[in-house]
């Protein structure tokens, strides 16, 4: 014991940094403030640690290439002794810190963190969150599957939106003319060396404010921020009824801190790596690529989004996003702290959160997407068929061969990105089904000139007995009339 | 006599100054060039090669087909990447049409399917008709088209660059610009 502390002596008298650690690590921070919901930071910092240790775990085996990625994911997964392990460590962990930077965020929000004076701190927490989603993103491209290269693209053809700069963007983006071994190159130099960087750097200011400006104080409804009062009020109440960091706050972050590590340890052993999934071949087209979970609700929102809105919602759509963050400490530098005198910033919280989870559902099951195999892989369920006569059932012969089924649903299955066509005969007549078919409109193709008049009476034969039995089908009302015999005829058709 | 301000020390340091930001300047031309040489690259030589599709037996009229190539411009630890698809539409045994296999919306690689004469896209749900022209879904326009030529029995198309919604296919800029005048009413 006495020896470390010689050594420990010895190593300050040179550094001379113990009273700086001293400091730092008792610095006050408010009783109420050492509380469970002030330990995401923390976590954050943690996770991010694991990605650094596990990353580097990664790329002793790793190779950058785009020839050679895919295969050294394989070796990973399967050669190497806990390379399987390794790599779900640092694909759950990256989730993780996504989710519990959200989670920092929504916080600091809602407890009005980012008030006067911790504006720099929450603009720097903005940095941080891109250069996290910054991470999640080209991360996902190191995985270099089907997914990885079809996300490229995608990423591709959103930065080809750009006006005047799209191509030259994309050309930088790619490295190259196509996504090939020196878009994979740059990527992996932006996951490991640049964003990196940028996120230590990043880590270092935000933690140098929060211990030069103090945690953010507990809010208390009533308790309201004033630019004149707001640093000597601080003080008072720190020094009335602050406790030191160490030990009066940290256990609560390290016990959090092991529990999320626990918690990710428990997700890679239980459900695995990420992937990768096919190899990056370009010509093997049969792939419905998929983004990572946290970017669903982007997919989500490029299916749905009018094609008009699209490039303006995905080009200043971001940008008023981040300006309206930075804007918001100056905006709202002062007032009230307690999210119980904040009604709007509750609403905005709940209406983004129920947005980003209502499209990330959606996505799940991508209703937009047509279902590829549907006409091949699931017959006309029989009660479709039964009692029919001959015509109706060579309709739903023509019915799935021309692929009908891959957008429109029969007993639920089948696409969804038409309407289901279970009752259909109840919403249209028969005139208004064949004009359907043939001109198409709303969001169907028109399939006049791949169906024959016979392909066509017989495909609408079979619809107009899709309606619940007891539900007659609609009928046009002036039909019936035009088609009595004893309407008066031209005198030419008289026998 | 020497002004008080113009001291050795002063003099040293502005230079000094002056030295650094030189150099910062030497140094960031190369930089900055070397960063940009994706876009500024000149596209000579195999950029505009022709590449073969293969004989035009593979083809037959009336159908549309997938067909691979290898990327003209290429590097050797690309593996796989370089080896691009596309769909070849024999449209009456003498005329061709080459769609990029990358869907107008977003890059997605669509499908055909000929019993329905439509192009399908598994990600945002794109709907192509059989000449490539947009049905429905997201995309705004049609499909990407390569420049094609038959040579010696065989279809050869130009394409190097992966065609984006801000990039079509080896197209000239202007020719969408052109198409769009036509004679008055």
């Amino acid at each position: 014991m006495r020896l470390i502390k010689t050594i420990g002596d010895w190593l300050d008298a040179r550094l001379q940094v113990g009273d700086v650690i001293r400091e730092t690590v008792e610095h006050p921070v408010p009783s109420k403030t050492a509380s469970w919901f002030y330990v995401f930071g923390s976590a954050a910092l943690v996770v991010f640690m694991l990605q650094i240790v596990t990353g580097i775990m990664l790329a002793l085996i790793y190779v950058p290439s785009a020839g050679e990625a895919w295969n050294s994911l394989q070796v990973l997964n399967h050669d190497i002794a806990l390379g399987w392990f390794i790599r779900a460590m640092h694909g759950w962990g990256s989730d993780f810190m996504v989710a519990i930077v959200l989670i920092h965020m929504v916080q600091v929000f809602l407890f009005g963190a980012y008030k006067f004076p911790r504006e720099l701190t929450w603009i720097v927490g903005i940095l941080l969150l891109l250069v996290t989603l910054g991470m999640a993103f080209t991360g996902q491209v190191l995985r270099f599957d089907q997914d990885a290269y079809w996300g490229l693209g995608i990423g591709a053809s959103i930065a080809s939106r750009v006006p005047v700069m799209g191509p030259s963007i994309v050309n930088l983006m790619l490295g190259g003319p196509i996504i090939a071994g020196a878009t994979l190159s740059r990527f992996f130099a932006l996951h490991v060396f640049v964003i990196p960087g940028l996120l230590i750097a990043f880590v270092a200011v935000h933690l140098l404010m929060v211990v030069k400006l103090g945690i953010n104080d507990w809010p208390m409804p009533g308790r309201v921020v004033r630019k004149a009062t707001y640093i000597r009020d601080y003080h008072e109440l720190t020094k009335k009824d602050g406790v030191p960091f160490v030990p009066g706050a940290v256990y609560k972050d390290l016990f959090f801190g092991g529990f999320i590590l626990l918690s990710i340890v428990a997700c890679a052993i239980y459900f695995g790596p990420f992937g990768p999934s096919g190899p990056p071949d370009p010509t093997i087209i049969q792939t419905a690529p998929r983004p990572d979970f946290f970017f669903l609700w982007l997919y989500a929102v490029l299916s749905l989004l009018p094609p008009s809105m699209e490039t303006p919602v995905l080009l200043i759509g971001p940008v008023l996003v981040i300006i309206g963050l930075v804007l918001l400490p100056f905006v709202f530098g002062e007032g009230e702290k307690s999210w119980k005198r904040r009604p709007i910033a509750v609403l905005t919280i709940l209406l983004v959160a129920v947005a980003l989870g209502t499209f990330t559902r959606l996505a799940g099951n991508a209703p937009w997407s047509p279902v590829m195999d549907a006409w091949s892989g699931m017959p006309v369920p029989s009660e479709f068929l039964h009692n029919r006569t001959a015509l109706e059932r060579q309709g739903a012969l023509v019915f799935q061969l021309k692929q009908c089924r891959n957008c429109h649903s029969l007993d639920n299955q089948g696409g969804k990105r038409g309407p289901t066509l279970d009752a259909v005969a109840v919403r249209l007549t028969q005139d208004q089904l064949i004009r359907q078919v043939i001109q198409g409109g709303g969001n169907m193709p028109a399939y006049g000139k791949n169906l024959s008049p016979a392909e066509t009476t017989a495909l609408v034969a079979f619809l107009e007995t899709l309606h619940p039995a007891g539900q007659p089908a609609a009928r046009d009302a002036s039909r019936s009339l035009a088609l009595t015999p004893d309407t008066p005829q031209t005198p030419a058709s008289r026998p | 006599m020497t002004p008080p301000d113009l001291t050795r020390r002063s003099v040293l340091m502005k230079i000094g100054i002056f030295l650094n930001s030189i150099i910062a300047l030497v140094l960031a031309v190369p930089i900055v060039r070397y960063l940009l040489s994706p876009i500024s690259k000149e596209r000579k030589g195999d950029w505009n090669a022709w590449i073969s599709l293969g004989g035009l037996e593979q083809f037959p009229a009336g159908q549309t087909r997938l067909a691979t190539y290898r990327n003209p411009v290429v590097n050797s630890w690309d593996g796989d990447t370089a080896d691009i698809a596309c769909w070849v539409r024999n449209v009456d045994g003498k005329s061709f049409q080459v769609f990029a296999i990358n869907c107008a919306h977003l890059g997605c690689p669509v499908r055909w399917f000929p019993q329905s004469g439509l192009f399908l896209c598994p990600c945002h749900g794109g709907v192509y008709y059989q000449d490539g022209s947009r049905a429905s879904g997201p995309p705004e326009r049609g499909l990407f088209e390569y420049q094609y030529r038959i040579e010696t029995g065989k279809l050869m198309i130009k394409a190097t660059e992966m065609p984006t919604p801000g990039r079509a296919a080896n197209s000239n800029p202007y020719s969408n610009i052109v198409r769009e005048i036509k004679p008055c009413a």
